[in-house]
């Protein structure tokens, strides 16, 4: 294996890993709607992703470096051509972001609730338009000689690529809920558990219609093994939820976010954004990678840094391994009793 | 040819605009979390509750500074593609790496860290939890490393050649990157500008309480370690700002004559105290100035010639061609002026401050004394703004200084409207996240530390924070 193709496996990996983690982060955040009944239990919601969701973002901070490193003609192509919806997702994920760490600041209603919808929107925009993104980007944009995309906002508004941002959806809130069942105690978790069960259902349906799309359209060999484990591995997570394995249920879903994701990159390569003007004029993991001294040097510091990142973030999630339900939530929140005393005079 | 002028005068100020505003919250970032570090190594240590509250008084105002910081980040990193593309594709090969090692080796760091000590308060052994907040900070601090080697590869591009075939920058030596002098002065003088800004918070709001004997026991000190803080960080700052402004007459003579206003070259060369000039005639009208001064601190010279203005636009011309190679003199020559003297004031402010709550001494019972020193909080805020302002501005019209200018550099499929859209948004967006922080903020400072709760801390050394009961209240929960 070459530094080029080394490179365009580390950033799947980067990508795989963004979506298998913020995946579920995202789906707790839509569901802060869908499953929350009240205030304690939205909390209950919120603080189950706390600790971590801070570092899962980090994950795209990262595969948008790598790119930026390694294939900068990819980074630019793209970056510049999703212009809107990428700042949409920026507004999205600085709202969430602010978010969480503000809601719970205040004790006023209002506050509360305007926060709320932060959280939700934060959440759903990003992971409708993050499958738009990588569906137009499987399926070929308009990309001329010059390596820059010559379409405009409605070209990538196209059946295939909503389908996908409407896949990503579903699938990331079954993530959510799945992990939600795993992480919580109590009423909210039989209830993310029948509510998995039933979302799965509609992922299978729509996750299978997209991904057999993109088998018959831009699939090889490679990519239906991915299509196969995919598919097994949804009917897997919605078997172990039935029956109440929650941790086994969170892995089968984790399982089929990697799959339908690398299923994406295994049909790109040795493409990584293919024109669709002119296949002579796609973007490769030759034509547009950075020189092999930059390649080595960062692949000397990923291989060092790679391993240190993921065990801490793996202690992570193990200091906060232990459930929490409504009796773990603090009746005020940690720093606004004072607060609410001393405004209050 | 009007539209794409357009769109770069866009693009220019949408980036002016996110990165003035994203460098709000990194200095506090910075220098609040090894401040926020030490004083909770001061609790561990001495076991006195003081120390404690001062470090969860100072930690919740860090982390909500901390929520802004981290997610007008991602904006910068995006918009060196979607604004920059060219630039983007020129030199991605170098300006990349630092970028992706920054997140890899530091973000990582900073922000897993971060949410253990946030939500590890009675989940990790006290040593344990102590040692979060030092990874983080060092991760901050890395950070901004690997921020400036990138910037400083603009301001004093090395380790490169042009590849003839491709028209792009190659990257030929990564430790000349990483060990440019110019990212080791601009480092050395962030951090204390970083501490500056620190120090200037500690004292403004530990200021606020003590006009009215609030808190003594949690505000004394940290009024005392602002003072101390400023002080130090001003005397750091003008060391390391003399380093780097000899650095610069060596590197971009230009940017430190467009600071200085020195329109003809001389011999030896004053250092202006207020001028103001005809940029079109290229002289100054008005001028005060301390003869040989600037040659001083240039040189270490009081005799040396220095190049002026119009000179150097000669030498530009015949060296890379037609063109104006003069930065925007007025804002070059005022934001280098500012940076300095609201640094030096927040300094002196510092010194002051340390002679009037000197040991064993009653607190000044003036009221403007706590009133200057709540206005010390947004002095090192605008030294950091208009330095970064100088900094960047200074360059231009380079983007990567005599390599590719930044009209080169902008988005060609990006079209005005769309960075149109994006600064009109951003700016808004920006702005109210500005109300609702400095809301929060103030309501924060206004509580005060809050007051210990025996059972918080029953069992600190207790790794499992304290049984198998999944019922017992989180100690911090969003």
């Amino acid at each position: 294996m070459g530094l080029n193709e080394f490179w365009f496996l580390l950033i799947a990996v980067l990508w795989v890993g963004y979506f298998f983690l913020e995946g579920f982060d995202f789906g707790v955040g839509i569901l802060t709607k869908v499953l929350a009944r009240n205030e304690t239990e939205r909390r209950v919601l919120i603080n189950t992703i706390g600790p971590v969701w801070d570092g899962n973002e980090v994950w795209l901070i990262t595969a948008g470096g790598a790119t930026f490193a390694a294939f900068p003609e990819w980074y630019a192509t793209l970056f510049s051509g999703f212009y809107l919806p990428l700042l949409l997702i920026l507004v999205a994920l600085i709202l969430r972001g602010v978010a969480f760490e503000y809601r719970a600041k205040r004790d006023e209603d209002r506050w509360k609730r305007g926060w709320e919808q932060a959280i939700f929107w934060g959440s759903l925009v990003p992971a409708f338009l993050w499958g738009v993104a990588f569906a137009n980007i499987t399926r070929g944009v308009r990309i001329d000689g010059n390596k820059e995309y010559v379409g405009d906002l409605f070209d990538l508004l196209n059946p295939y690529a909503l389908l996908g941002g409407v896949v990503t959806t579903v699938l990331f809130t079954f993530h959510g809920a799945v992990f939600v069942a795993l992480k919580t105690d109590g009423d909210i978790r039989g209830r993310a558990r029948a509510l998995a069960g039933r979302l799965g259902l509609v992922t299978a349906v729509l996750a299978a219609a997209f991904l057999i799309w993109t088998q018959a359209e831009h699939g090889n060999g490679r990519t239906l093994v991915a299509l196969i484990v995919a598919v097994a591995a949804l009917v897997g997570a919605l078997a172990m939820n039935r029956i109440g394995r929650e941790g086994w249920a969170f892995a089968m879903s984790g399982v089929t976010v990697i799959a339908a994701v690398a299923m994406l990159f295994l049909s790109l390569f040795p493409s990584v954004m293919p024109s669709s003007l002119d296949s002579a004029w796609d973007l490769t993991i030759h034509n547009a990678s950075s020189t092999p001294y930059t390649l080595k040097i960062m692949t000397w510091v990923a291989a060092f840094m790679t391993p240190v990142v993921l065990c801490y973030q793996a202690w992570t999630y193990w200091v906060f391994r232990k459930r929490i339900s409504t009796k773990s939530i603090p009746t005020k929140p940690a720093f606004g009793a004072a607060a609410a005393d001393l405004v209050g005079k | 040819m009007d539209l794409a002028v357009e769109t770069l005068d866009v693009a220019r100020w949408q980036f002016g605009i996110t990165t003035v505003y994203h460098f709000l919250f990194v200095p506090l970032t910075m220098g609040l979390s090894i401040l926020v570090a030490c004083l909770q190594t001061a609790w561990v240590r001495t076991g006195k509750e003081h120390y404690l509250r001062a470090t969860k008084f100072w930690g919740k105002l860090f982390l909500i500074n901390f929520a802004l910081g981290l997610v007008t980040g991602i904006v910068q990193e995006f918009q060196f593609g979607m604004n920059w593309s060219d630039y983007s594709r020129f030199v991605g090969d170098i300006f990349g790496a630092p970028l992706a090692i920054e997140a890899l080796v530091a973000f990582f760091l900073e922000s897993t860290f971060l949410g253990l000590w946030i939500f590890g308060w009675d989940r990790l052994p006290k040593k344990i939890h102590l040692a979060t907040i030092w990874a983080a900070a060092i991760g901050t601090i890395l950070s901004a490393y690997f921020i400036l080697a990138a910037n400083s590869w603009m301001q004093h591009p090395v380790g490169y050649r042009i590849n003839p075939e491709t028209g792009r920058a190659e990257l030929t030596d990564f430790v000349a990157v990483l060990t440019n002098n110019t990212a080791i002065a601009a480092f050395l003088h962030i951090l204390p500008a970083a501490f500056l800004v620190a120090g200037g918070f500690l004292i403004g709001i530990s200021c606020w309480h003590l006009r009215k004997r609030n808190e003594v026991a949690v505000f004394r000190p940290s009024l005392r370690l602002g003072l101390w803080v400023s002080v130090l960080a001003g005397v750091g700052l003008a060391l390391t700002g003399d380093m780097q402004g000899k650095l610069m007459y060596e590197q971009q003579p230009m940017k430190m004559a467009s600071a200085e206003a020195l329109w003809e070259t001389s011999k030896p060369a004053p250092f202006s105290i207020f001028s103001y000039g005809d940029v079109q005639k290229g002289h100054n009208k008005v001028a005060i100035e301390v003869p040989g001064a600037l040659s001083f601190l240039a040189k270490n010279d009081l005799d040396a010639e220095l190049p002026g203005i119009n000179d150097l636009q000669e030498q530009s011309v015949v060296k890379y061609g037609p063109g104006d190679y003069r930065p925007n003199i007025f804002v070059t020559y005022w934001s280098f002026r500012l940076m300095i003297g609201v640094g030096m004031v927040t300094a002196g402010i510092g010194l002051v401050g340390l002679w009037l709550t000197r040991r064993k001494r009653e607190l000044p019972s003036n009221p403007w004394v706590y009133r200057v020193g709540l206005w010390t909080i947004a002095f090192p805020f605008a030294a950091n703004s208009f330095g970064w302002i100088f900094t960047e501005m200074g360059r231009q019209p380079w983007l990567v200084f005599g390599v590719l200018k930044t009209e080169a550099g902008v988005s060609p499929s990006v079209s005005t409207g769309e960075v149109l859209t994006s600064l009109i948004v951003f700016t808004l967006l920006y702005g109210a996240l500005a109300v609702v922080e400095l809301g929060l903020i103030r309501r924060y400072v206004k509580a005060g530390p809050e007051p210990i709760k025996p059972a918080a801390d029953k069992h600190p050394d207790d790794p499992s924070g304290g049984g198998e009961d999944a019922d017992r209240p989180l100690a911090f929960a969003y």
